[in-house]
């Protein structure tokens, strides 16, 4: 996370501030920690600054490169990626579809480069469960070729088919 | 009565609380903010009805407060309490609160998600926390159809919640840490590894009452396991050199940390008026003075709950009326002599 107030360090102080029942946070580098209490960053911070800054950022360099039919707004809930950089929040889960590629700087700034790795919903992730073990057998597969134990790599082998032939019913 | 308040649990000389909070959304619906009244109705009705008629024993637990049924006093309390964010008290129109006995599972309805399931549990017990926030988790997707991507994990209003959707915290109170100017190097260290501490009950740039939460910035590419794991090593550390320093300032300034601490209790004990920001400064100073058994007049789960007693909600639940700033201090005085 980077600095709010000079925008080039790495943030590592955080603060929560309360005004009027509601919270807002800020997060700043040490230098600006130190620098003082006056400055209009600690005292006049926001959530939404902080995310219109790194989509901002993004958003420029790009603006040059984007092409037709790049739509500003979900279809399904009528949220416009200005409103987004507004207010952090989405309206509903197909925005996350409809802004993935432009939100992938944001979200890699915010968790690193990667993808889901954690839970899965019992009933309505069943094809992923199977995936999941799909890419665990392969990497077996691969590490037994590699001691050339080459029984055991069979016996992966038969598996990963059966599990693909699953997943394609799926 | 609130259990975390009630009770101390591991490491309690340190560790206030151990929550895990977790952020799902229903599929088909908007998120909150774009939700219209009846749709928020509909879904606190199928989350109350996933866990009522769910788990028999767990049902009989629970019980549904709409934000609009209770009054201001009420919601600001849960608020003090660390129950509900600010956000969920003032979204009158949809907002609902499922909550156990003890108050150690509370699930959030219509917040910045559909759904908010919080564990909050006394001392230092993150694994506990996350067991039941996953079995509550489990429990209410039986019977509800979960926004999820495969690679964006779990769908949530912010992106910073994608993923597990899980924030897991700490609530520390590091007093000697913070007197030492120690604390700048672990808010430095933990942020490096994506964990962030921050001062809470927080006005401008003062870390009030020396307490910390300590929580997983990252919720996307890595497990429910692993952010735990993760932050259950920074607290152990934490917990460490925090002890660490109370016995080298044990050591060397023995008189100058019980004079402090009986100061400080010699004031709570006579004041007439005090603000919220004093009272917990000196609460700090005395609750070290107990831990380390230099005060013996006093109890942790006192102070605890101390603490919780002199905020503003708390206050005008207490004497059932609403309190103008300077009568507020007085009965704040009032509160923390009859109690300490
Ligand atoms: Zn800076
Ligand atoms: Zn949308």
């Amino acid at each position: 996370m980077i600095c709010d107030e000079c925008k080039k360090r790495k943030a590592v102080v955080h603060m929560t501030k309360m005004i009027q029942g509601h919270k807002e946070e800020i997060h700043l580098c040490e230098v600006c920690a130190k620098a003082g209490e006056n400055s209009e960053a600690i005292n006049n911070f926001s959530i939404p600054s902080f995310l219109t800054s790194i989509l901002d950022a993004n958003y420029n360099s790009n603006s040059t490169l984007r092409g037709y039919g790049v739509t500003n707004e979900c279809s399904s809930c009528g949220t416009s990626l200005h409103e987004f950089k507004e207010s952090g929040k989405f309206g509903c889960d197909e925005c996350h579809i409809v802004f993935k590629e432009r939100l992938n700087p944001l979200i890699r700034r915010i968790h690193g480069n990667s993808n889901h790795v954690g839970k899965v919903p019992k009933r309505t992730g069943g094809a992923i469960h199977l995936k999941r073990r799909l890419s665990y057998l392969k990497q077996k597969l691969q590490e037994a070729i590699e001691e050339e134990a080459f029984e055991k790599a069979v016996g992966y082998r038969d598996e990963i088919r059966e599990l693909e032939e699953e997943i394609k019913k799926t | 009565m609130t259990k975390w308040l009630k009770e101390s649990g591991p490491e309690s000389d340190i560790v206030i609380s151990s929550r895990i909070r977790i952020a799902r959304n229903l599929s088909g619906f908007p998120f909150p903010h774009m939700l219209k009244e009846d749709n928020g109705k509909d879904i606190a009705n199928r989350v109350y009805n996933a866990v009522i008629e769910g788990n028999e024993s767990l049902g009989k637990d629970f019980k549904l407060v709409e934000m609009h049924s209770i009054d201001k006093v009420d919601r600001l309390n849960y608020v003090e309490k660390h129950i509900i964010s600010p956000a969920l008290a003032k979204n009158t129109a949809t907002g609902s609160l499922l909550i156990n006995q003890d108050e150690s599972i509370a699930i959030l309805i219509n917040e910045e998600d559909h759904i908010r399931i919080q564990c909050l549990l006394p001392g230092f017990q993150l694994d506990n926390s996350w067991n039941l926030a996953d079995k509550i988790d489990d429990l209410v997707e039986e019977k509800v159809k979960y926004s999820f991507h495969e690679e964006l994990g779990y769908l949530t209003s912010c992106p910073t919640n994608l993923g597990t959707g899980i924030r897991a915290s700490l609530m520390m109170h590091l007093p000697a840490l913070n007197m030492t100017g120690y604390i700048n190097s672990i808010l430095q260290a933990s942020s490096q590894i994506g964990i962030a501490v921050r001062g809470i009950y927080g006005e401008g740039t003062e870390f009030l009452g020396n307490i910390f939460q300590v929580s997983n910035q990252v919720t996307l590419g890595i497990t429910e396991e692993e952010i735990i794991k993760n932050l259950k090593n920074v607290g152990i550390q934490i917990i460490q050199k925090e002890r660490y320093i109370r016995e080298s300032l044990l050591k060397d300034k023995k008189v100058e940390l019980e004079d402090k601490a009986y100061r400080s209790y010699g004031i709570l004990k006579n004041a007439r008026k005090i603000t919220s920001t004093e009272a917990m400064k000196l609460i700090s100073h005395v609750k070290l003075g107990v831990v380390l058994g230099l005060i013996k007049d006093s109890s942790l789960e006192k102070l605890n709950q101390l603490m919780e007693m002199i905020q503003v909600g708390f206050l005008q639940k207490y004497y059932k009326s609403q309190l103008s700033e300077y009568d507020r201090d007085v009965k704040r005085a009032e509160i923390i002599r009859m109690n300490i």
